[in-house]
């Protein structure tokens, strides 16, 4: 049996409309073999945790450029511990301080990735670090 | 806890999945899409639960707009009290194997109704509109308990009918002006719909192809028979009644980003389905278990053939047909009749 593609899910949280860096992602991604869920603009952190737990996706990618990544990010993290889902890889993309990488760590986020970052190496952290339910 | 631990066996999961544990369901339904061991047993445990929902099959050309009609049907269906699923299909890359499964997108109005569950599946390979595991899905779908699946085919062309054989139902969206009246009469897709949506009903021309399908889609050849009046002079040598017959399909017009035409489209899955079950349902379910059990055969013969104990014979014949010593035909005849471990287990 071949060994089936890792399920991931690129949503942008809260109100700001800048969704060119998801989509290129989303698109990336694809070209890296993942199948890839995306959700689009204005997620609340209700919606996309809704969104993961029913594709039942292996991780949890958030874009977001309005600053409010702290109030955004651990909801998502939280309601998705709630939701039995902490075997769920969430990483974040996004322009986050150093302070805040280290606080969004301890609220579960496995890794950020800053402007520059290359599609491959964003492929290549998560084949290294989901778990692949299934 | 981690969820893993949570679901220990298999049968802790479809036990949770049962009592309404969505995202048991949801992990249910990834060890069908990824055909693993424990989804042979779910499924064998779920099939005879299920039967009871209604299968509506949304099929049409990319961006004819079926993911929005799709959450227009959630919204009408769910005011009627009814329980909502979606298997939404999107292509998966011939090359990279990757997909962007984009359908949720439209679907973003049911965040907090715990009676509605959004799934979206890649096709990964499979070439008919569906998933190979897409049917499969359904039943579980049904067997805990929606009402109605909505199975949104991927963007189609005009030969991708097998949603007809997995949906009760099949609606094929037209948007306006796709094309003229012989495009109404080309074989294909058009043949399998049991009611032909023309989507963007606020765009010019939405009535004029409406009418036009109408006019088009009429069984003609039994309708020319009869009116024209003159008697055969022999009796047909093929009884008529018992050819395939086209069907002829009801057509509608929706807006479906307004809402416009949708409550009519529910109202008209809802006659469908009562004419189905009033004549026993007996085509297109037929259709669906004879799709599916055959698909299993030819898994389980495959398997089989692979089996530590047959898989030399089976390749040595496979080399002999390669080197032409051997036809095809006679491979498959020795391959069925070297029998198989399971065949020979029972």
């Amino acid at each position: 049996m071949p060994e089936r593609p890792l399920k991931v899910l690129i949503a942008k949280p809260g109100l700001d409309g800048h969704d060119r860096g998801a989509k290129v992602l989303a698109r990336g991604l694809r070209d890296e073999g993942f199948e890839v869920v995306y959700t689009g603009l204005r997620q609340t952190p209700e919606m996309v945790v809704t969104a993961a737990l029913q594709e039942d996706v292996d991780v949890v990618g958030l874009s977001i450029l309005s600053g409010a990544h702290m109030t955004l990010v651990p909801k998502v993290t939280a309601k998705m511990k709630e939701a039995g889902m902490d075997d769920v890889l969430v990483v974040v993309g996004g322009i986050i301080p150093d302070d805040d990488v280290t606080a969004l760590k301890q609220a579960g986020v496995a890794e950020t990735f800053g402007p520059g970052t290359t599609i491959a190496e964003v492929a290549e952290f998560l084949r290294a670090n989901a778990r692949q339910h299934a | 806890m981690a969820s893993g631990a949570r679901f220990s066996t298999p049968t802790e999961l479809v036990d949770a999945a049962l009592a309404g544990d969505r995202l048991a369901l949801a992990r249910v339904l990834t060890a069908v899409e990824n055909r693993t061991a424990a989804a042979e047993e779910a499924l064998r445990r779920l099939y005879p639960m299920a039967g009871r929902a209604h299968l509506v099959g949304i099929t049409g050309a990319p961006g004819s707009g079926k993911s929005t009609l799709v959450a227009a049907l959630i919204g009408a269906a769910r005011g009627a009290g009814r329980a909502v699923a979606v298997i939404a299909v999107d292509p998966s890359s011939p090359i990279t194997g990757g997909a962007l499964l984009g359908d949720r997108v439209r679907m973003q109005a049911y965040t907090s109704d715990r009676d509605v569950f959004i799934r979206s599946m890649a096709a990964r390979g499979h070439a008919g509109g569906l998933a190979s595991t897409s049917t499969a899905a359904a039943a579980v779908l049904d067997a805990v308990g929606f009402d109605l699946i909505l199975l949104e085919t991927v963007g189609t062309g005009q030969s991708e009918v097998e949603v007809a054989a997995a949906a009760d139902t099949t609606v094929v969206l037209e948007a306006p002006e796709m094309g003229d009246e012989v495009q109404a009469i080309k074989a294909g897709l058009l043949e399998v719909a049991d009611i032909v949506v023309v989507n963007k009903g606020d765009r010019p021309g939405a009535q004029r192809t409406a009418s036009q399908l109408r006019a088009m889609l009429v069984a003609v050849g039994r309708a020319g028979v009869r009116s024209t009046g003159r008697a055969r002079t022999a009796p047909p040598t093929i009884d008529v009644a018992e050819r395939p017959r086209p069907k002829e399909p009801q057509v509608l017009v929706t807006t479906a980003t307004t809402g416009a035409g949708v409550p009519e489209l529910l109202a008209a899955l809802d006659a469908h389905r009562a004419r189905g079950r009033e004549a026993g349902d007996s085509p297109a379910r037929l259709a669906r278990a004879e799709a599916q059990v055959w698909a299993i055969l030819a898994d389980r013969i495959r398997a089989d053939l692979h089996e530590p104990a047959s898989r030399a014979a089976t390749e040595a014949t496979m080399r002999e047909v390669a080197a032409h010593r051997l036809d095809p035909f006679a491979a498959a005849d020795r391959l069925l009749a070297q029998g198989s471990p399971r065949t020979n287990r029972s």
